[in-house]
């Protein structure tokens, strides 16, 4: 009656971080493109196993800071010097000294939301619904286990090719992940 | 090959180890998610909590009381115009610093040590900015109006004098609350997903797997998540030094003796670093035997913190030595009053109380016994607040009780409102803080497990086969 469905991807386990990563480095050399690693802890040198580009958070951030630096100096000399001049002690009605500090603090806080907006944009986070989520094992990942996962919409997926490359990369527990 | 076998596991492993010995990863998320998973909490959780809460409740009456009755129900007249409020509201600001110190610029220093303490100090932090907060803004007298102080155009057609160090305060303390909460939950979130994936109960598990956000412990999203907690570092650490220094411009920009002096800003954050290693010592050193900790925060974080204290309390020392220095080198006869009269005039057990607490006692820290014994260094770090608290009242009501005019002086004495307020924020601060150890893991257990051994894909005991080359 139901027509198959089609499989998430297949999900092979590792015991350490070094099998984990020898592992990525095969399958990057294989020439993957929708495939993932999936560790309890950030494992230095992972990135380049997985050959990953620097991230773009940086340019949120520094879009963030940017905003925020400009939105305070244009809002503090609107503000003071064009809406509502009052004059104190003859100072000059803006100055860039005294719109100074609440300017870095407004950088500093758009800046924040730009990388944690950026961060969370990029992964596209939350997410609270995933394939991998509903996986017997995976709860394992934030514990102490090390996954590959290879989806089953990667060009060069096959069922037993597939299999066979993360077999010989070490791993002795493999299954596939329901969509 | 054996050699540089052996010296690639000297280097990870230093002479005395961040972690105890023993654990792997595995063991350590055990550890810790526990803690919150428990069905069953222990009696000392609770019996702390009654009387958290019971501080709190005096709190409320005081904050309650001050609003129906007003502001002259406290201790402050002209010429103290600033009282325990301000003094609370500094003492409470600065403990918060010690929180970001650890996790972001520790962080930029690479410093291991920290992933065992960054937890709770962050939230330490935004426990002690929340009590902060509400002096400011029951000191405004009419606290349902503390929305004026921000700029949104209203119907008055006026806006915040944004010429004012209390106006660039606000923007300083809410932005450091955000950026505070905001480092702490980016933190927290891969823990979240540890405790969604280890809960038993359907409830706990959709509680946790809300705030997990989704979390799956990709490798794609550890790398963005990095340079992300990478970034709110580096932003937090000058955030954290102007929040202080904007905090002592409210007083080094204003005319008063013994206020108006360039040496404050650093002074301040020096003081703020002081007093907050001076809480986390406080807090840790009972929290990690009651919670069984003491293979994750070891002996080693205390010596730090220890030296941290001492370098610090050092600074603090010789800003006061130099403020004595320059008020008898200005020539400024109201100068130099201002500074004799801390010392010898009717506050001087405020003064001395401060000099022993913040200068004499930490020197004891030299000492490496002294160092190792747990309860000489949780009594030497309650003094070290003690001393905070009296530096912030010699500055402020010391120089405001006798200013320009001899016929305006006058003696400050807190009333009972002023004093339930002070206690009441201890009730707020613990009871927040008790909540926090129970429902969120105190310490950040997947950087714990990013600083072991087992997680180095480069050492033998993280898997690697060939002596840790690569």
């Amino acid at each position: 009656m139901n027509a198959p469905v089609k499989p998430y991807g297949i999900i092979a386990e590792f015991d350490t971080p070094a099998d984990a990563m020898h592992a990525a480095e095969k399958v990057r050399d294989a020439g993957f493109r929708r495939w993932d690693v999936f560790t309890p802890f950030p494992v230095h040198g992972m990135d380049r196993a997985m050959g990953l580009k620097n991230s773009k958070v940086g340019w949120f951030a520094f879009i963030g800071g940017v905003t925020g630096y400009t939105c305070g100096m244009l809002m503090i000399w609107y503000l003071n010097a064009v809406d509502y001049p009052i004059l104190v002690g003859g100072k000059p009605m803006f100055s860039p000294y005294s719109a100074f500090p609440p300017s870095y603090e407004l950088t500093i806080l758009f800046g924040a939301f730009g990388s944690l907006g950026g961060m969370l944009f990029l992964n596209k986070l939350p997410r609270l619904h995933h394939p991998l989520l509903k996986h017997r094992r995976f709860a394992q990942a934030t514990h102490d286990k090390y996954f590959i996962v290879i989806e089953t919409d990667d060009p060069k997926y096959s069922e037993t090719e597939t299999r066979q490359l993360l077999e010989t990369a070490g791993s002795k527990h493999i299954e596939m992940v329901e969509e | 090959m054996a050699t540089t076998h052996t010296d690639s596991v000297s280097q990870h492993e230093p002479s005395s180890p961040v972690i105890g010995p023993g654990y792997n990863y595995g063991s350590i998320t055990d550890k810790i998610s526990v803690i919150v998973l428990t069905g069953t909490t222990p009696l000392s959780w609770f019996a702390g909590f009654l009387i958290a809460f019971a501080l709190l409740q005096a709190l409320q009456l005081a904050v309650a009381w001050t609003v129906i009755f007003g502001l002259g129900t406290w201790g402050i007249t002209i010429p103290i115009g600033w009282g325990f409020a301000i003094v609370n509201f500094v003492w409470w600001i600065g403990i918060g610093h010690a929180g970001t110190l650890i996790s972001a610029i520790l962080l930029l220093f690479r410093q291991q040590w920290r992933t065992s303490i960054n937890r709770f100090a962050e939230a330490m932090t935004l426990f002690a900015v929340s009590c902060a907060g509400i002096f400011p803004l029951i000191h405004m007298g009419r606290p349902w109006f503390g929305y004026w102080m921000f700029p949104y155009p209203s119907v008055m057609g006026i806006w915040p004098q944004t010429r004012s160090p209390l106006v660039w305060d606000v923007f300083a303390v809410s932005t450091y609350a955000t950026v505070s909460l905001l480092f702490w939950y980016v933190g927290l979130v891969p823990d979240l997903g540890t405790l969604r994936d280890r809960a038993k109960h359907k409830l706990v598990r959709l509680f946790y797997g809300v705030l997990a956000l989704g979390w799956r412990g990709s490798a794609q999203h550890w790398h963005r998540y990095e340079t992300a907690y990478l970034l709110l570092a580096g932003l937090a650490t000058p955030l954290v030094i102007s929040v202080h220094s904007v905090v002592s411009f409210d007083f080094a920009t204003s005319i008063i003796p013994g206020w108006h002096t360039t040496i404050f800003p650093p002074y301040f954050v020096a003081g703020a670093i002081f007093s907050g290693f001076g809480m986390v010592l406080t807090l840790l050193i009972p929290l990690r035997k009651l919670c069984k900790l003491e293979d994750i925060i070891t002996m080693r974080h205390v010596d730090i913190m220890c030296k941290v204290t001492l370098a610090t309390g050092s600074i603090v020392g010789y800003a006061y030595a130099m403020e004595f220095f320059i008020a008898w080198y200005s020539g400024s006869p109201y100068e130099r009053f201002a500074f004799i009269n801390r010392a010898l005039g009717p506050y001087w057990w405020g003064y001395w109380t401060m000099i022993t607490c913040n200068v004499l006692v930490p020197q004891l820290f030299w000492f490496k016994k002294v160092r190792s014994n747990l309860w000489i260094v949780f009594i030497m770090s309650i003094l070290v607040n003690v001393g905070m608290w009296f530096e912030r009242f010699v500055i402020i009501v010391i120089s405001l009780h006798r200013d320009f005019l001899p016929a305006n002086w006058a003696y400050f004495k807190p009333t009972w409102v002023d004093i339930c307020t002070f206690i009441g924020t201890f009730g707020l601060f613990f009871t927040m803080f008790l909540l926090f150890i129970r429902f969120l893991p105190m310490i950040a257990i997947s950087e714990v497990k990013g600083v072991t051994p087992q997680a180095d894909p480069h050492h033998p005991l993280g898997g690697a086969k060939d002596g840790g080359h690569h």
